[in-house]
């Protein structure tokens, strides 16, 4: 039963991560139908940034919106700089620029940091209490930052003005340009917001995968995951989806194990949670192609 | 007085075809101007170069500033709230977003609060309807909600496309009958384009009727009617 807790509670810690990744893609997927592949690449630039800071010797809690901000920069420039003389250019070329990115972040950390995987200091206290068998600080730690963030993005998209401008500007370009609001700097600040987000998702998780230029490739996988089985559409979905994926990456292996000691017969475990996951991703795809909570809307015509 | 809008030898592209050949036409302050003409005769099209949406050369002055090359989003925010063919709605954004997201851009909030309830006086079933999602309006209720929207831009010039399409009568004299209230007490001038000229002509003060990318016609909407000849040739009815 406390292994069954266990499995539970870092399935949620993993999934708050794949949350945050899956709402970073999503962001962008709304307003351009594009996915981005060098979303985690990005992220995991940024946890060398903020690793940078650490040694630098600056506390966390200013490396970390340090570097939140150097990666919102970064992101505005990539759009204004990078996609916006794509914008009306082919699927295609859009997609070998994101290839391109990708491996511009992974050889650029590679040439600055090298190659070496390096430990990344958990940020959070470590100290021992009622639940200790079953969470670890960090993933408390984890789980919290990851969904004040999340609650801080719904509180700024539903209550704020420039939220709903660019929600406006997601939903329909035309009819935003039309009430005056600057649709090509609404999809400049979408972009910075993605990756700001993203770089929290990396500095999260560098300290539970160590930190080095590959970090980030399965777990790009697990968030395009997440959000396809919320529903690439959804904000809200994607979100949910991230967790529902971490969680039962762990339930598979857990079940897994069970069987395997009960009848020596190995059918499943650690090694195949990526397969199962995409194997869900699939099924997801093939029965409710909008995913879970993907938002079928009403339209009178 | 000076013109609200006045169009100078505008043309307009889609890509390589031309759609607009040089038209010319003016809007008095507080006037309603309408163009007339069949389908492709380039009336949208002009709604749509004045706003800086399709490619377009020649002059556009809205109270005396050039605006021709501009982008949409300052064309707009001169204070011309552009009704678009269908509409426009944020379909997926309730009724109270899509009027709060038009005062998006405006300084002066408190202005934007009471051009709020002028909507209310106008359409007192948006009032109704506030939370409600905005795609799942009746035709009519989009329609209001589309003039509506503009309204919140607290627009000198309204540019309205066709907003008679697709309704019942009833509805379309009901929408006609508040088009000519803001006009006359908020004072906004309107530039109309419509396929039925016998209402577009009751409502507007000018008229210009357009074929094919060209002015063929125009005058006070009295002489237009009264010509036996146009109405026959261009107006259908």
């Amino acid at each position: 039963m406390e292994q069954l807790l266990q499995q539970v509670a870092s399935g949620l810690a993993n999934g708050a991560i794949y949350a945050l990744l899956a709402l970073a893609l999503v962001m962008i997927f709304v307003s351009t139908n594009h996915i981005n592949f060098a979303q985690g690449e990005m992220a995991m630039f940024s946890a060398f940034v903020c690793w940078q800071l650490l040694n630098w010797g600056y506390p966390f809690w200013v490396a970390l919106p340090a570097t939140m901000l150097f990666s919102f920069i970064i992101g505005v420039l990539i759009e204004r700089i990078i996609l916006r003389p794509l914008h009306t250019a082919p699927l295609l070329s859009v997609v070998v620029v994101f290839i391109g990115l990708l491996a511009i972040f992974h050889s650029l950390a590679g040439a600055i940091w090298t190659h070496t995987v390096k430990p990344f200091p958990s940020p959070f206290p470590n100290f021992t209490f009622a639940g200790s068998g079953i969470i670890g600080p960090h993933q408390i730690g984890m789980i919290v930052v990851a969904v004040g963030m999340l609650a801080l993005l719904f509180c700024f998209f539903r209550f704020t003005p420039l939220g709903l401008a660019m929600r406006a500007a997601a939903l329909n370009a035309t009819s935003a340009r039309l009430v005056g609001i600057n649709v090509d700097w609404m999809l400049a600040l979408g972009w910075g917001l993605a990756a700001t987000v993203g770089s929290v998702a990396g500095v999260l998780v560098a300290p539970v995968v160590y930190l080095e230029p590959n970090m980030m490739a399965g777990i790009l996988l697990y968030g395009f995951a997440g959000a396809l089985v919320g529903g690439i559409s959804s904000p809200g979905g994607a979100v949910a989806g991230g967790f529902i994926v971490g969680v039962l990456e762990n339930m598979v292996a857990y079940l897994g194990n069970m069987l395997e000691r009960a009848t020596g017969f190995y059918l499943i475990g650690n090694g195949e949670k990526l397969t199962v996951a995409l194997i869900i991703v699939i099924t997801v795809l093939t029965l409710k192609p909008s995913g879970l909570f993907g938002r079928v809307t009403v339209k009178r015509v | 007085m000076s013109n609200m809008l006045e169009v100078k030898d505008l043309k307009a592209y889609y890509g390589p075809s031309q759609a607009l050949h040089g038209i010319s036409f003016s809007l008095a302050k507080g006037g309603i101007t309408t163009l007339l003409g069949a389908n492709g005769a380039g009336k949208t099209t002009t709604l749509r170069a004045i706003c800086g949406m399709v490619r377009a050369e020649g002059t556009v002055t809205i109270d005396g500033e050039p605006v021709t090359g501009k982008a949409t989003e300052s064309v707009v925010r001169l204070g011309v709230g552009h009704v678009p063919e269908g509409r426009g709605t944020f379909t997926e954004l309730s009724v109270e977003e899509n009027l709060r997201v038009a005062a998006y851009t405006r300084r002066d909030k408190a202005a934007a609060a009471r051009d709020l309830e002028m909507v209310f006086t106008y359409f007192p079933r948006l009032k109704e309807r506030m939370d409600q999602q905005a795609g799942t309006l009746s035709g009519g209720e989009q329609q209001m909600l589309a003039i509506s929207r503009a309204l919140m831009l607290g627009p000198r010039l309204m540019l309205l496309d066709e907003p008679s399409f697709g309704l019942a009568p009833l509805i379309v004299q009901e929408i006609f009958r508040i088009m000519r209230r803001i006009n006359e007490e908020a004072k906004v001038s309107m530039l109309l384009v419509e396929q039925n000229a016998a209402l577009a002509l009751d409502l507007a003060d000018h008229a210009y009727v357009l074929e094919t990318g060209r002015v063929v016609m125009s005058g006070t909407s009295a002489d237009v009617k009264s010509d036996e000849q146009i109405r026959k040739s261009y107006l259908g009815y």
